[in-house]
């Protein structure tokens, strides 16, 4: 892809790319840092390698539009715009995060910004975004819906469910895949029949369906801009599969030693930052300093979220018992 | 007041929901031109068409998991699962994620969806569409789960959850919707969530139920009435929240009580019901709390077998004799 290719994007939008990818790398970097230290429980489950995805998909949405992903979600509620602090407050149980402490680094939440959730029970969300599609539907609105999911969701009878009524009904949801070649610790390709076409597997649907390069984000946000302009339009649910690879183990706990040398390596050459880097400096869009100063600004904002997220009040005891129910307390109630 | 079958209620309350608000709309297997597998939806699809009656593929998950994502987004979906052997189809939906995410995000999201399903045994129909797993889901924080026994409950509950913002499993019995009793007339007529039923009142025993159960004890007491013994009947009416204050007051005074259930003992709700009777009120127990429950069997399709495996009035009586006379 040329500058050429992309005219409507100045260089503080192809800037701003950059910056949300280096941010969600260095943010998951961090995390990793604050999970060693015990401040982070559970399962942490990084986006690294898999940047481009978010920020060239969810750049290509309006603030009204509906986003829904699963566990991995860091990086797309940080491509949505949630801040730094309120995600890493989450992610440690504080008070502070986005969801009060009670979700954690899975559940990731923002009704702000229509961010309808991360879902860890695998394949679960492509049903919810079935639904929020149909609510748009309904109304006669035009919003999208944009779900995330793995290669290894698409095995769940949950995909086959969401798929068909999407396309039986012509919802505005558009099905993405991060084809990152592994389940958990089992390679699609042994798990998986159609790992290599997969974005076929919608032709049983009679969907629209497109691969593209995951790790490019100019691609991944170009694709995204027709496909977002024709599911808005009416044309019914879309399925996108990108191809990607995830530069960490499954979680954080995962040394992913299960993975061939020579396709990690392979790899960690199409790791998208350094390629989006090399593309700004070879279009002459960006020099050294332009990179300095946003690396230097994400670091920063890295260590405040780090901070902020440390020094923030864990929720209030009495707090446990909030938002089990809208209208109710469950405290007194026996039951 | 109107005499009307249990049908007729639930058909009318959702009539009412359609009607009254615009954000209501019906999904479920069958419940378009074919009028639900138990009529409920007959000519709806009719007249309010297919933007509000939609005829859903054989997918319970993505049933009850388009109605989680609808209402995310602002609309008050009621979704039908066709009865609630099938609702395990759907568990992920309904205990993962629509129990779940008003807690999980913190009170950002709620989920107003109402789930109908249909429990129960006793229609001949095998052991795989004979079961009761209302007591499972009142086991999962977040949801609501009700159980209405007559046309009367149907209308109060049923408009009493439509005001609720919160996912709720509307459980009727399979073999209820051919029975009659009266209907309110007030448009305005609720019954509380959480309230449970004095449906006869004696000071010899408790009997507790819910769904067709609360009749059933009903029956007993009537056999027990002519035998001298007199039960206070208690209707549940709902699982969660769950009124146990009307349970325990009752066994204040009649020292005794017995929980009837249909599905098996081991496991069951009626454990539940037993452990905090004893919990409030051990020193006023006369007897050990007792249960009658489902067999601990699959239910057998022959009729007199799956008899058998069904709390009866007659079991019920038999059960409340030996506690009240010892023998
Ligand atoms: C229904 C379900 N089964 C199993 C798991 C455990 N699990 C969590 S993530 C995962 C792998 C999912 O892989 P994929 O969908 O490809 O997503 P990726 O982690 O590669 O982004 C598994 C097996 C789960 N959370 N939910
Ligand atoms: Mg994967």
């Amino acid at each position: 892809m040329l500058k050429a290719d992309v005219p409507e994007l100045n260089k503080s939008d192809l800037l701003g790319f950059y910056r949300q990818m280096k941010l969600i790398r260095e943010f998951e970097r961090e995390s990793e840092r604050q999970y060693t230290r015990g401040n982070i429980k559970g399962f942490l489950h990084v986006y690294n390698g898999e940047e481009a995805i978010a920020v060239g998909a969810i750049n290509t949405l309006r603030p009204d539009d509906y986003i829904v992903t699963h566990y991995r979600d860091h990086g797309q509620a940080l491509a949505r715009g949630m801040t730094s602090n309120e995600v890493m407050a989450e992610l440690m149980g504080k008070a502070t995060g986005c969801s009060k402490g009670k979700g954690g680094s899975m559940h990731l939440f923002s009704s702000d910004l229509n961010f309808m959730g991360g879902y860890a029970i695998v394949g679960g969300q492509l049903c919810i975004a079935a639904g929020l599609a149909l609510a748009v539907q309904y109304r006669g609105d035009d919003q999208v819906v944009l779900c995330f999911f793995g290669d290894g969701a698409v095995n769940e009878g949950e995909f086959h469910e969401a798929m068909n009524l999407a396309a039986i009904w012509n919802l505005p949801v558009i099905f993405f895949c991060e084809h990152n070649l592994y389940g958990m610790g089992a390679s699609s390709k042994e798990t998986l029949v159609m790992w290599d076409s997969l974005h076929e597997m919608a032709a049983a649907y009679g969907m629209s369906r497109y691969e593209v390069d995951g790790n490019d984000v100019l691609e991944v946000r170009t694709l995204m801009q027709k496909i977002n302009a024709e599911v808005r339009a009416g044309s019914g649910p879309a399925f996108v599969v990108a191809r990607t690879y995830r530069l960490r183990g499954h979680s954080v706990a995962d040394p992913a030693d299960y993975r061939p040398q020579d396709e990690v390596s392979y790899w960690a050459g199409q790791d998208p930052i350094p390629r989006y880097r090399d593309w700004l400096t070879d279009e002459g869009i960006a020099t050294v300093e332009d990179f300095e100063e946003i690396d230097a600004s994400v670091d920063e904002e890295v260590v405040v979220a780090a901070e902020f997220g440390e020094s923030s009040p864990w929720p209030e005891s009495a707090s446990l018992y909030d938002d089990v129910y809208t209208d109710r307390p469950t405290e007194g109630i026996p039951a | 007041m109107s005499v009307i079958t249990y049908r007729d209620a639930v058909s009318s309350v959702l009539r009412e929901a359609l009607d009254e608000d615009e954000r209501v709309f019906l999904m479920g297997e069958d419940i378009g031109p074919y009028g639900g597998a138990f009529a409920v939806t007959k000519g709806f699809w009719e007249k309010y068409g297919q933007r509000r009656i939609k005829d859903s593929p054989l997918a319970e998950s993505v049933i009850v998991g388009a109605g989680v994502g609808a209402a995310m987004a602002g609309l008050r979906p009621v979704v039908e699962l066709m009865t609630i052997n099938f609702s395990l189809l759907a568990m992920d939906q309904i205990v993962n994620h629509a129990a779940k995410i008003r807690y999980m995000s913190g009170g950002q999201f709620s989920i107003p969806l109402i789930i109908r399903t249909v429990t129960g045994a006793g229609a001949s129909v095998g052991a795989t569409h004979s079961q009761s797993f209302e007591g499972w889901y009142a086991s999962v924080p977040g949801l609501t789960v009700v159980t209405p026994s007559t046309p009367r409950d149907v209308i109060g509950l049923f408009r009493s959850c439509r005001e609720l913002n919160d996912p709720v499993m509307f459980v009727e019995h399979i073999l209820l919707y051919g029975t009659r009793g009266e209907a309110p007339d007030s448009g305005d007529f609720r019954i509380p969530i959480g309230q449970a039923d004095l449906r006869r009142t004696g000071g010899d025993i408790t009997l507790c139920g819910y769904s067709r159960m609360a009749l059933v004890a009903e029956q007993a007491a009537e056999i027990l009435a002519r035998e001298g013994i007199e039960a206070d009947v208690i209707d549940l009416r709902c699982l969660r929240p769950l009124d146990m204050d009307t349970v325990v007051a009752s066994v204040k005074k009649t020292h005794r009580a017995l929980m009837v259930e249909e599905t098996t003992r081991l496991g069951g709700f009626a454990g539940e019901l037993v452990s905090q009777v004893q919990e409030e009120a051990f020193e006023y127990l006369d007897a050990p709390v007792g249960r009658v429950a489902g067999a601990e069997v699959p239910m057998p399709y022959s009729f007199p077998l799956e008899q058998l495996a069904i709390p009866s009035a007659e079991s019920v009586a038999a059960a409340a004799r030996k506690l009240v006379n010892g023998v």
